[in-house]
């Protein structure tokens, strides 16, 4: 019991040395800065045209699903990407060869990719504020709403982060998660209103938690007139909750299982085997 | 007295396929002993060690690490195992000290009585020659320094029982010679029972209280080097000068052979030098003729199979 308190109390720790890691390393922050200065960018561009429907700026309504957006994928390729290269490189090994030391990598890795994921939205929402007008996040309501929205997307997330990082072989074919995940961001009416999409295609979209991320985080800073152009003209946030919610426990049941069972797996010369694999590649 | 037995393996078994990999490997450990397993490539000296640390599961056969299956010992068993890993890029961006201390505070709960756990940091980057490097990240270390770490970060728990898969592959002499005295350390002062692989032999030699030979999926030699390259009883080597002229011959037995020499020509034998086999001609001795050992035992199959077939 005792150690185990330890354990998860030196992840904390981890958690933080890494997110400092993170922040003061160009390697891992040039990226970060980039995409949201493209994000911006693109938002900037289109600050002038107006959702259909209303005289509301399109590029407001898309900064604040990208910001839903954004936790969501960050938090997932992170935590995917993280967990396959470093099950690759041994950090998982040693890990597992330290007392306890599975519950402090993992509690490590949430705490750390959360972090970089919550300012990163944070950078963006301020970043935001000067730059657009109509953003409302105005009451107590609206505040409430961004934290259970932004706190259900990083329970929701982080453990469908940990399933794929299990699942891909390697640091490299992680990659084909970001791929995978772009298609599905293209579909969960972040950039566009998802009302203007194929029937067929909502269903997909909505299947996902990126297009509730992206409601939730409308519904939390926008004027609540801007629920007409949602589909139902609400703000769904039952749904959200609901479809949040769902995805969280399916992804808290599945990852600890496979989890386990990539622990069980690695060793010294599964380690070593990787390696050599890589090296082929880079040689 | 059994209670000092750290490491028990019984007629252990690991199969892949159809291919044993082990078959029947056996031997023990007492506490404070440093054991070398030595081997050709591909005899299963990674996978015996591998299922000692509890990271692989065996096929069967009885397996205690100080008094637990390592198939199924809990955290705190782990607590008091060190394992020496080979990094490769893993914690690039930690600083070593700051990476030791963290390592080393999972241990903290399970410190026993005289017995403190973790290490000193500043204590344990010194033992292992790190010092210098004690604030540098971990990516910018060479290859010889990152193998110190590794082996700090293997013994950082103040560990019970080491194990080591070829720990000096990469080192130059020097640091080579300072984890001698290292591993002498641990295992005289702390009574830690080790257990390393090595494809050197003259560091087997220098290490290991006992020298295991594992061939062909079975122990096939168990003993010091001394006692080894008796058993083979292979032939000595006296080398010696006699008038500005040398001579060379090979003894069963050395010391008659010397006595009668001296006893041809007293003073005038100068330069003598009895050489016994090293432990690589007994190594290679044991290992060729377990080979063909193996090569007899397939041999009389295929042939017991003809029969069956023309029979």
């Amino acid at each position: 019991m005792n150690a185990s308190w330890t354990a998860v109390r030196l992840g904390l720790r981890r958690g933080w040395i890494e997110f400092k890691q993170t922040l003061t390393n160009a390697d891992s922050l040039v990226p970060m800065v980039i995409m949201t200065v493209a994000f911006l960018g693109v938002m900037l561009l289109t600050r002038t045209t107006t959702v259909p429907g209303t005289h509301f700026s399109l590029g407001t309504t898309m900064l604040t699903s990208v910001l839903g957006m954004s936790i969501g994928v960050n938090v997932l390729t992170s935590m995917g990407g993280l967990l396959a290269a470093e099950r690759e490189d041994g950090t998982l090994l040693r890990a597992k060869a330290i007392p306890q030391g599975m519950t402090g990598y993992l509690v490590g890795k949430i705490v750390s990719v959360s972090l970089i994921s919550l300012i990163g939205v944070a950078g963006t929402l301020v970043t935001g504020v000067f730059l657009f007008s109509g953003l409302a996040l105005n009451s107590a309501t609206d505040w409430l709403t961004l934290m259970w929205v932004l706190a259900l997307g990083l329970v929701a997330t982080l453990p469908i982060g940990a399933i794929l990082g299990s699942l891909f072989p390697s640091a490299r074919s992680a990659g084909l998660m970001t791929l995978a995940v772009g298609g599905i961001v293209a579909i969960s009416g972040i950039f566009y209103p998802i009302t203007h999409l194929p029937h067929w295609l909502q269903w997909a979209g909505q299947a996902f938690p990126f297009y509730w991320l992206g409601l939730g985080m409308r519904s939390a800073l926008l004027p609540t007139s801007l629920a007409v152009v949602e589909i139902g003209h609400s703000w769904r946030h039952l749904a959200t909750f609901g479809v949040l919610a769902g995805w969280a426990v399916t992804g808290l049941t599945v990852a600890p299982w496979l989890l386990r069972r990539v622990a069980r797996r690695e060793s010294g010369s599964s380690v070593a085997a990787r390696r050599e694999k890589a090296m082929l590649r880079v040689g | 007295m059994a209670s000092d037995i750290v490491l028990d393996v019984r007629d252990l078994r690991m199969r892949y396929g159809r291919r044993d990999v082990l078959d029947g490997v056996s031997f023990a450990a007492r506490r404070g002993e440093v054991l070398a397993l030595l081997g050709p490539n591909g005899a299963g000296k990674t996978t015996t060690i591998e299922i000692l640390e509890g990271f692989r599961m065996r096929s069967a056969g009885q397996v205690s690490v100080l008094g637990a299956d390592p198939a199924h010992a809990g955290e705190a068993w782990r607590a008091r195992i060190g394992v020496v890993l080979q990094s490769w890029r893993d914690h690039a961006k930690w600083r070593v000290s700051e990476l030791l201390s963290h390592l080393g505070e999972y241990y903290a709960p399970y410190s026993a009585p005289g017995l403190p756990r973790p290490w000193d940091t500043g204590e344990l980057i010194a033992a292992v020659g790190l010092t210098e490097h004690a604030r540098q990240k971990v990516r910018r270390l060479s290859g010889g320094q990152r193998r110190r770490l590794d082996v700090a970060i293997g013994i950082v728990g103040r560990p019970e029982v080491l194990f080591l898969d070829e720990p000096t592959a990469g080192f130059d002499p020097e640091a080579r010679r300072d984890f001698h005295d290292l591993v002498h350390r641990l295992a005289d002062r702390d009574e830690a029972t080790i257990l390393l692989t090595t494809h050197d032999l003259d560091e087997a030699e220098k290490l290991a209280d006992r020298i295991l030979i594992l061939a062909g999926g079975r122990i096939i030699a168990d003993g010091s080097a001394d006692e080894l390259s008796r058993r083979m009883s292979t032939q000595a080597e006296v080398r010696w000068s006699r008038d500005g002229q040398r001579f060379v011959h090979s003894a069963d037995d050395p010391t008659r052979f010397v006595r009668e020499l001296f006893r041809q020509y007293g003073e005038s034998v100068a330069d003598l030098e009895v050489r016994r086999a090293s432990l690589e001609d007994t190594y290679m001795a044991m290992v060729r003729q377990a080979e063909s050992g193996r090569e007899r035992g397939a041999d009389a199959d295929a042939a017991r199979r003809f029969s069956v077939v023309t029979g």
